[in-house]
């Protein structure tokens, strides 16, 4: 989708802009929103092209329709079938096993994504940013172009334009009915109907999340990972969060990579694979297959070159300096379209307000990629901000890294009987004291709620002795956070015993 | 003994040269806003403070090494009285002159670290910090000067800890692991109603644990009804069942008083289940539930009784009511219940107890949450209110009455107005008394050694060390005056206490921006100032409040109410508006509260909030975003959604 921010008169369906941007989604919104407020005229075009699939949703791009929000949703209620599990170790009589309906779950997530979508049409609204659901592509460097529903063709142009279009997944192409038969993220949310058996091919969040929610709903889940799990993430954490889901029903597929998909008579979907290592072949039947293999920039049909845009040869992302400029003047880029950026809406929303605050609210603040804090939702949450252990002793080295860890357990997983194995927490610090904290790794439950406060202390410049000098909040998972202990080096044990 | 030359600050107590640095660090505990001592106390250059360390390791030497060690400077007539005295004792002494010596100054701060007196002399006795001048000559009259020279380290134990709940087992533990022999004793006397418990205290058997998990219970009820809108599928009515719960909860209290015992053996700590009471100086009689007597020594004690609930005094609290000391183990299902106060006890017991579907009405005398942020406690209450749980404001019971036993019995209550004669009566299975807390400090021989107690509340004053008016007795946890009356708080303290005992340390315990979590339906988590409180140290025209309502992403899909969750942070615009309050009410608000918590200890300020990048969706990213100022009066209400 695409969302720019233009102003001044309109001629016969032909606009010209002050300010000049193509972008879409929260970011496109946001910095149009903030733009309108600082007295600009703004426009933002948005258009989303269906999936092979044909799914299509609204305003608000991907974090709303088909990122975290309803992500967030499904994991949702994947934790409320835990919670069930757990109401009659706490004196709940509820007959076990409660049977989900996925229909009426899709129904409310999709119902509450409509209500944002309108939600954000209204602000713009409210705003006075004008709204156009056409797909644009550039005509030169200050007019983009796109063709309304009617078929009128709508000429815009804007002194500044802002490229916030955003990522796609990705499929895998050269597979053998990946296209026909697959679906990814784009589609999940929006079935109608329960995808039934499912494999997920990937080893992105996006892929652990989802089959993260879809075993939590009770649907039998494969994961297929070639290499490694959440790739760029703390590798020791990443794949404690794999055995927590192989525990807890999750089917994983190492070391393998699909060759085709073919679609049965009785209308199953059988899935050929190979081993990578033994170069064997086996194949299983599934109703659902979801490529989450990543996502590709939607910067294709924007006719850039027409702008003289450069983009990354390698993944035909934008490129930008530090001001989110791109190689012509006016025209910026923000969020997943941009090469070496997070792709987190929140580090989207922030990047879009503080662009449009240089540009027209005489500010100079630059946006700080630095400590962005996350969480991945997978049904033991990871929740991580700064450096990962291997990459600060990449760059510090080995000697000048203290990482202190610890197994706890959750008082509420006590009572409901729940494995913790999983749950653990490590801070990784610079040895030499006062030993500034560089990273903070917390998987357990509400992972993304205990980590938000503590990414503000690592931009704070905590050090190891100030987070241990915090009181702890008894009795939360959080304070273990402040009572870390044992270093890795020390090779004491870490677990947490006692209260 | 002459008189001091007069560019000494003079004779007195009061002190002979008064302590800049020290005194200056504490100013600053006081005056400055949170968040600022942190960054005080960063560390210098690192070739001083190992200077200091490598100090405070001599003079540690001196003491221990020494059977009478003084601190003196040789023109003060109180040091020379002190020299005295032990020369007519015929006692051989280990002077240090401090004017004499170079870094005398150096060692004056270290020594008041140490023993937080700043003035000499200071007097140690077989490694026992006796005190100055006057402290020294009360011993000597008291006898336990003499005690103190016979009894070279020929006590039973180098620690004896009162007391087996957080702060007393934090502190014991401590103490074993840097060698010391160490006893605990620990003796629950039975409640009104006879309930009683194993090892760990109030927060383990009566308090935190239980409560949370029956928190979670009631939120796990919330879960149920949610779950229904998010696809799963059960139709009949669910009930709850109290005796279940209990007994889940009672066995997981079991374990961890296991675990506590376990972890005591582990670290040859003995514990002793005994009453204890002080019989002179350095011994405690120990009588247990049979009644036999034991008596110990040591060189040091450390009282960890804590507190227990408090009673009203009126006729049939005792014979009828219960306290929370009873409810999380009580056998049957309390059934209609009546809570008297309005502490976080009252209203998280009430909430919980809502939640199971029981009627449940609290009684308040004034205020909610007394101490607690006002705004936040009306929003708290106001929200259990909503969810069924009924309030009757301005009454006090003036009489319980049974009418008629059982499990639950029938209660009749007869309660007044505390404004106009008005009475009103009513009838509840259970009266549960949650009105406050007393210390249970006036049946254990305190007055037989000289440990202060305000006599009014029965806590034990201590200075900033932890150290009670009887220099070899210290107190932690609730029992301690003037501390936050909080688990890890007791834990923190009773360690770092053990520490600066027994070990090389000097860190004593921070007591500024400890964060809270009140466990009600709708959580509140705080750190910091409360509104009121902030504007009262810095007037309301330096802060700034940034506040707005938000919807949980959970809640939207469950239907449940917007414009409820509630965030608010308090600025010092005098100071960078750096935050000094910190205020949240939403689900998870404990699991919210503590990082940020850790970001005050940094210094947080609002501006590095709006530059830190959120995590969605979250409930906490909603600090990272916060625009609107109350001093705006602009609408906080969120239409629609996002």
């Amino acid at each position: 989708m695409a969302a720019m921010a233009v102003a001044l008169r309109g001629l016969g369906g032909r606009f010209r802009w002050r300010t000049q941007a193509v972008a879409g989604g929260v970011r496109g919104a946001a910095r149009g929103a903030a733009a309108a407020q600082l007295g600009r005229k703004v426009a933002v075009v948005d258009y989303v092209e269906p999936s092979p699939q044909g799914t299509r949703w609204g305003l608000g791009g991907t974090c709303v329709n088909v990122g975290c929000i309803p992500k967030k949703l499904m994991h949702q209620a994947a934790l409320l079938g835990g919670l069930i599990q757990d109401a009659p170790h706490y004196g709940w009589e509820v007959a076990q096993p409660v049977p989900h309906d996925w229909r009426k779950m899709a129904e409310a997530v999709q119902n509450h994504v409509k209500s944002l979508n309108w939600g954000h049409r209204v602000q713009l609204q409210d705003r006075k940013v004008k709204y156009f659901n056409i797909k644009a592509s550039f005509v030169d460097e200050h007019t983009v172009c796109g063709v309304a529903k009617g078929g009128k063709e709508i000429l815009l142009s804007a002194d500044h334009i802002i490229i916030a279009t955003g990522g796609r997944p990705r499929y895998p192409t050269h597979i053998e009915g990946a296209l026909e038969y697959g679906i990814t993220s784009d589609d999940i949310f929006w079935l109608k109907e329960s995808p039934g058996k499912t494999l997920v091919v990937g080893a992105s969040y996006v892929a652990l999340e989802c089959a993260g929610f879809l075993t939590g709903i009770g649907l039998d889940t494969t994961v297929m990972i070639r290499s490694i799990p959440l790739r760029g993430f703390d590798q020791q954490m990443s794949s404690m969060v794999i055995e927590h889901m192989a525990s807890h029903g999750t089917q994983f597929l190492r070391g393998c990579a699909p060759s085709r998909v073919r679609r049965l008579p009785d209308g199953h979907l059988q899935v050929t694979w190979e081993d990578c290592t033994t170069g064997k072949e086996d194949t299983g039947t599934f109703d659902t297959v979801l490529w989450a293999i990543g996502r590709v920039p939607d910067t294709r049909s924007l006719n850039l070159e027409k702008a003289g845009v450069d983009t990354s040869p390698d993944t035909q992302k934008i490129l930008v300096d530090s001001r989110e400029g791109t190689s012509v003047p006016h025209i910026y880029a923000i969020g997943d379209v941009v090469e070496g950026r997070p792709e987190l809406t929140p580090t989207a929303i922030m990047a879009g307000r503080l662009l449009v605050q240089r540009l027209f609210g005489g500010s100079s603040d630059l946006m700080d990629y630095d400590n962005v804090p996350t969480t991945v939702f997978t049904p033991l949450e990871y929740g991580c901000v700064g450096l990962s252990e291997e990459e600060a002793v990449a760059r510090h080295g080995q000697e000048h890294v203290e990482v202190y860890h610890a197994h706890y357990k959750p008082l509420e997983f006590t009572v409901a009987g729940r494995d913790a194995s999983q749950c653990y927490v490590k801070m990784v610090c610079l040895r030499e004291p006062p030993q500034l904290v560089l990273g903070l790794h917390f998987l357990g439950p509400n992972a993304g709620e205990v980590t938000q406060g503590f990414a503000l202390g690592i931009k704070c410049g905590a050090s190891y002795a100030q987070v241990m000098r915090t009181v702890g909040i008894h009795p939360t998972c959080s304070e273990e956070v402040v009572k870390l202990r044992i270093s890795k080096r020390s090779g004491l044990d870490p677990t947490v015993t006692g209260c | 003994v002459e008189q001091s030359p007069p560019q000494s600050p003079g004779p007195g107590k009061a002190g002979d040269a008064p302590n800049r640095r020290s005194g200056h660090v504490r100013g600053a505990r006081v005056l400055s806003p949170p968040g600022r001592r942190a960054r005080l106390s960063s560390p210098g250059p690192s070739s001083s403070s190992e200077a200091r360390e490598e100090l405070r390791r001599r003079l540690r030497g001196l003491i221990e090494r020494s059977r009478v060690m003084i601190f003196s400077k040789s023109y003060c007539p109180h040091s020379t009285r002190v020299k005295e005295l032990f020369s007519s004792l015929g006692v051989e002494c280990n002077v240090l002159e401090l004017d004499q010596v170079d870094d005398g100054a150096k060692v004056q701060e270290v020594l008041s670290e140490i023993t937080n007196q700043k003035t000499v002399p200071n007097v140690f006795v077989n490694k026992v910090h006796v005190g100055g001048c006057d402290q020294t000559f009360q011993a000597y009259q008291s006898g336990l000067l003499q005690k103190l020279l016979q009894e070279d380290s020929a006590y039973d134990y180098d620690l004896i800890i009162v007391g087996g709940g957080s702060g007393g087992l934090s502190c014991a533990k401590e103490a074993a692991i840097l060698g010391k022999k160490v006893m605990v004793l620990d003796f629950v006397v039975p409640s009104p109603q006879g309930t009683s418990w194993g090892l760990g205290g109030t927060c383990v058997n009566v308090g935190c644990i239980p409560k949370k998990l029956m928190h979670q219970a009631a939120l796990l009820g919330q879960a149920l009804c949610d779950s229904r809108k998010f696809g799963w599928e059960y139709n009949q009515q669910v009930k709850h069942n109290w005796e279940t719960m209990t007994k889940a909860i009672q066995n997981h209290i079991s374990s961890l008083n296991w675990g506590y015992r376990l972890s005591l053996r582990e670290k040859a700590v003995a514990y002793v289940n005994s009453y204890g009471e002080f019989v002179e100086h350095h011994k405690i009689k120990a009588t247990n539930k049979k009644g036999q007597e034991t008596y110990y020594t040591a060189a040091q004690f450390v009282i960890a009784t804590g507190e227990r609930p408090r009673y009203l005094g009126i006729q049939g609290d005792k014979e009828y009511c219960i306290t929370s000391d009873d409810l999380f183990s009580l056998p049957y299902c309390p059934g209609k219940t009546l809570v008297v106060g309005a502490s976080y006890v009252a209203l998280e017991c009430a909430g919980f107890l809502a939640g199971f579907g029981l009627d449940v009405t609290v009684m308040v005398r004034s205020i909610l949450l007394r101490g607690f942020d006002q705004e936040m406690a009306e929003k708290v209450g106001s929200y259990m209110e909503q969810h069924g749980v009924k309030f009757l404001r301005k009454f006090i019971p003036v009489m319980i009455q049974q009418l008629e036993k059982g499990s639950p019995g029938k209660l009749k209550v007869l309660a007044k107005s505390t404004e106009g004669t008005e009475t009103i009566e009513g009838v509840y299975n259970t009266v549960l008394l949650a009105i406050g807390r007393d210390s249970c400090t006036r049946k254990m021989g305190l007055e037989k050694i000289g440990v202060k107690i305000n006599e009014k509340s029965g806590k034990i004053p201590v200075n900033d060390v932890e150290q009670t008016s009887v220099p070899y007795v210290y107190a932690v946890g609730d029992v301690s005056e003037g501390k936050p009356e909080l688990t890890p708080v007791a834990i923190q303290s009773g360690k770092l206490l053990a520490r600066r005992l027994f070990g090389a340390s000097l860190e004593k315990c921070d007591y500024i921006n400890v964060p809270t979590t009140v466990f009600t339906p709708l959580e509140y988590g705080c750190c910091g100032l409360a509104e009121e409180k902030a504007i009262e140290v810095y007037k309301k025209e330096n802060l700034e409040i940034y506040h707005t309502l938000f919807w949980p992403l959970e809640w939207t899909v469950a239907g449940r109410e917007n414009n409820t969750c509630y965030a608010k942070i308090i600025c010092n615009k005098l100071d960078h508006d750096r935050v000094i309050g910190f205020h949240i009410l939403g689900p998870n608000a404990g699991e919210v509260t503590q990082g940020f918590a850790a970001a005050m200890k940094c210094g947080l300020t609002k501006q590095l909030l709006d530059d830190t990048i959120g995590i969605h969706p979250t409930c906490g990213e909603v600090f990272t975003t916060l625009e609107i100022t109350k001093s705006s009066g602009l609408d906080i209400t969120q239409k629609g959604c996002g």
